[in-house]
């Protein structure tokens, strides 16, 4: 049976087939639906870690038991788990054990676009492609099976692009792989020194047969194009589908394993055609090998290091940067218009280039990403705003507080970092310094790794101020669940983690639990926190408006007669909150005078009523939500 | 069938990833290859969507290239502008007369561009301009939106009207069943009759 799968889809259902038992990641995009299609399958063990070296290790520790086992993380993820990574190699597995990085190229929701493939070559871990849906299911399981046979963590490095495109994937039964039995040996799972020393060199030789392992094996495809074979591109992952659909007759060799990388294969190809060039995503991590090899190559000198390719960008580089060769002809047909297939667009006219629309908008306002409207964060950062505190950040929904007209967030590194970082202040500029300062965390990201730089504030007599953003989720991926939430992936109900009693427990004396969408409360704890000549934290309590709304009958209105278009309302930049030029009232006299009135939405307003709380001229009230749905 | 590229655009909450689904879906059972590319961005709502949908014999790039699509759904006019050089000079466009206001607009540093649909008239072979939340509304739920103007898109691809019906009705809760069909029904009268 085929069915339309996303990457992460298909990489689920490969883990569901090859017969995994033990799956666990911490959501981030683009991987986070990995783990949710696999708590699908009941067979497989699959949870929600607090953080992905957790993840890891569980997966590690599944593996040694005999156990084949998955671990999905987005890119950064993997700097989280790099340290059980790179001894993981070392060690090896028992039942196989597959790593999923999902890279995002392009940062679409990221904080960096880093290439992971270098992972591969740094921790010396074979590393396998997919270049679709299919492949990314396939992959799974010819990745189990050489973890197993080579006994090696197995690196399965998606983009984008991959996990979140779909294409038809042709469906099999599960197969069920007995566990392995486990022995005890010491000497490949105890990584002191003595025993590593012997272990390095095993994985050299690992290595060094895993590169025949690439020569030979069928991951890698030389498909020989229709006439020009004079060139010939090296490509893996989307990039192969993005150099197939630009020049649909060319030469390519497809490399499903790129590390490491199959030498004989690729000397062979390259000496078969007169121009090589590789196309890759961000690094030039093949390219600098084979030039390494002494091939001659092309690649980053024509294409961008930075963003995601596509069809177009491979074909301006090349047609437009190359122009005709001295063979006398343009060097690749010109794409996608040029169907290979003679069944498709029979109607069009044969060699008409598309052409693009002239289009002549001068500005279009871009549309970046907002808190939604009813968001309790923004009860926060409206309340840092006023304050005018440096607000150190992190990884969430809540890092749109940087965004205007909020504008009220430092600095936004990496996931735990806020808390680190405040600290750092504290600690350079002293304790006023520290007073004007508050970190903000969100709660899955505070179990995920705030727990040890709260513990480091209390421990080195810091005086830091962290306000736990507790929505009772992890909203940005999707409302995945987590420690604190009591709820396991399949939603069983589990232990709740306690954030007040956590964080007494970690020494913190000064915990106040205060609602964000009450201000003037929230103001005053802030400020009583800050003062506080000892580390202090709010928990700043409120569900994601998208997982339950208390307020959901509540609407909100603006009184045109008592706004006096300050603007309070609108630094909140709330979407229910529309902003438009009305001319006054007739009596007023005046026929030229606008203003930019408020007006609230009422299809997008959650009655959450922070804007009737800024208001300093009662402009905004709460009417009934019949008499709302008539005005708007 | 000829190759048909098909973008729907919108913003996040409105319903564009489930009419990719369905269109995908409904490729899929006639025996087409079909690619799919969804960007998840940062925010939960009001943040700019796209979903690619690339059916055809064979399909190799999950991502199209400006001036190749066939037809886009703008489920809000901003996104329409936004996104039309992507659109094919024989290309039609299907456009909500809605407008979502992006945060630079409401928090006045950018101003929303006046006469987008005037402008659109001027410049595509083929526009429809619909009011599909009122129409949705009437069906029973402005929710079913999307499916008004995937019903106003779906007669220009050939596919048999009970092949869309069935893979609808697969695709949305089975509460809103009877809302989304009706929905979907009402554009489709629409087009056919245009």
């Amino acid at each position: 049976m085929r069915q339309l799968l996303s990457g992460n889809e298909a990489i689920a259902r490969g883990a569901y087939e090859a017969g995994v038992r033990v799956a666990a990641a911490y959501p981030g995009t683009p991987s986070t639906e990995i783990l949710e299609n696999i708590a699908e399958y009941p067979e497989i063990y699959a949870e929600w870690s607090p953080n992905e070296k957790v993840a890891l290790e569980v997966g590690a520790g599944a593996a040694m038991a005999g156990a084949r086992a998955l671990v999905a993380m987005k890119h950064v993820g993997l700097n989280v788990a790099a340290d059980p990574f790179f001894t993981l190699a070392y060690t090896g597995v028992n039942g196989g054990l597959v790593v999923v990085s999902a890279d995002d190229p392009g940062m679409h929701s990221s904080q960096n676009e880093q290439d992971n493939r270098l992972y591969a070559r740094a921790a010396q871990v074979p590393m396998l492609e997919p270049s679709d849906s299919q492949e990314a299911k396939d992959f799974v399981k010819v990745a189990l099976d050489l973890s197993e046979q080579y006994d090696t963590p197995v690196l399965m490095r998606i983009t984008t692009r991959i996990a979140h495109s779909k294409s038809l994937v042709e469906l099999a039964e599960r197969a069920e792989i007995p566990l392995r039995s486990y022995i005890k040996d010491t000497g490949k799972y105890v990584m002191l020194p003595g025993f590593a020393r012997e272990r390095h060199p095993l994985l050299l030789k690992r290595m060094e047969q895993l590169g025949e392992f690439s020569n030979t094996s069928d991951l890698q495809k030389v498909e020989w194009g229709v006439g020009k074979r004079h060139i010939g591109f090296i490509c893996a992952g989307v990039a192969y589908q993005y150099v197939r659909e630009s020049f649909p007759e060319a030469s390519i060799l497809k490399l499903g394993m790129t590390y490491p990388l199959p030498r004989r294969l690729i000397e062979e190809f390259a000496s078969q055609v007169d121009e090589l060039y590789v196309i890759e995503e961000l690094e030039p991590f093949m390219e600098d090998q084979l030039k390494a090899w002494g091939i001659k190559v092309e690649g980053k000198s024509r294409l961008p290091r930075v963003g995601e390719l596509s069809p177009e960008i491979i074909h301006q580089s090349f047609v437009i940067q190359l122009g005709p060769t001295n063979k006398g002809d343009v060097p690749f047909p010109v794409p996608a218009s040029q169907p290979s297939d003679p069944e498709m667009d029979m109607a069009e006219e044969p060699d008409a280039v598309t052409p693009t629309i002239d289009w002549c908008f001068q500005a279009i306002p871009g549309r970046p990403p907002v808190l939604c409207p009813g968001c309790p964060h923004r009860g926060v950062f409206y309340a840092l705003q006023r304050l005018r505190l440096t607000v150190t950040g992190d990884i969430g929904c809540y890092t749109l507080g940087a965004l205007r007209p909020l504008s009220s967030m430092d600095s936004c590194l990496c996931m735990g970092a806020s808390i680190s970082m405040a600290h750092g202040m504290e600690k350079a500029r002293g304790k006023d310094t520290g007073q004007r300062t508050v970190a903000v965390i969100g709660d899955s990201t505070f179990l995920h790794s705030g727990i040890a730089p709260l513990m480091d504030v209390v421990y080195n007599r810091g005086s830091s101020t962290v306000i736990i953003l507790d929505n009772r989720t992890t909203a940005m991926t999707g409302h995945q669940d987590h420690p604190g939430t009591g709820f396991t992936i399949r939603r069983e109900p589990t232990w709740a983690v306690d954030l007040e009693a956590l964080c007494r427990a970690l020494g913190v004396k000064q915990i106040w639990v205060l609602d964000p969408l009450d201000l003037d409360k929230l103001r005053e704890g802030i400020r009583k926190a800050t003062e506080a000549d000892e580390p202090s934290v709010i928990i700043a309590r409120h569900p994601c408006v998208l997982l339950e709304n208390p307020f959901q009958d509540r609407l909100y209105q603006v009184i045109p007669d008592k706004c006096v278009s300050c603007g309070l309302c609108r630094d909140l930049g709330c979407p229910g909150l529309i902003f438009e030029l009305r001319s006054l009232l007739p009596e007023t006299g005046s026929s030229s005078a606008e203003r930019l009135l408020p007006r609230i939405d009422p299809d997008q307003c959650r009655g959450c009523g922070l804007c009737a709380q800024v208001c300093n001229h009662q402009a905004i009230a709460e009417v009934p939500k019949s008499q709302g749905a008539e005005e708007g | 069938m000829s190759k048909k590229d098909i973008l729907l655009v919108g913003v996040g909450g409105q319903g564009t990833v489930l009419a990719g689904k369905i269109l995908a879906q409904v490729g899929v059972k006639a025996g087409l290859a079909a690619k799919v590319s969804e960007i998840h961005g940062m925010a939960q709502r009001g943040g700019g969507v796209v979903t690619q949908v690339r059916l055809g014999s064979s399909v190799s790039s999950p991502v199209v290239s400006r001036g190749q699509v066939d037809a886009i759904i703008a489920f809000e006019k901003l996104e329409a502008a936004r996104w039309i050089p992507y659109l094919s000079s024989q290309g039609w466009m299907i456009v909500n007369d809605q407008e979502v206001m992006p945060l630079p607009v409401l928090a006045g540093e950018a101003v929303y561009p006046a006469g987008i649909i005037g402008q659109l008239c001027c410049q595509l072979h083929q526009l429809r301009v619909v009011q599909a939340v009122k129409l949705a509304t009437e069906c029973g739920s402005p929710r079913s939106m999307n499916l008004v103007l995937l019903g106003i898109l779906a007669p220009s691809l050939g596919f048999p009207r009970t092949l869309w019906e069935e893979v609808i009705a697969e695709a949305v809760p089975p509460s809103t069943r009877e809302v989304n069909l009706k929905a979907f029904g009402r554009g489709w009268a629409l087009e056919s009759t245009a």
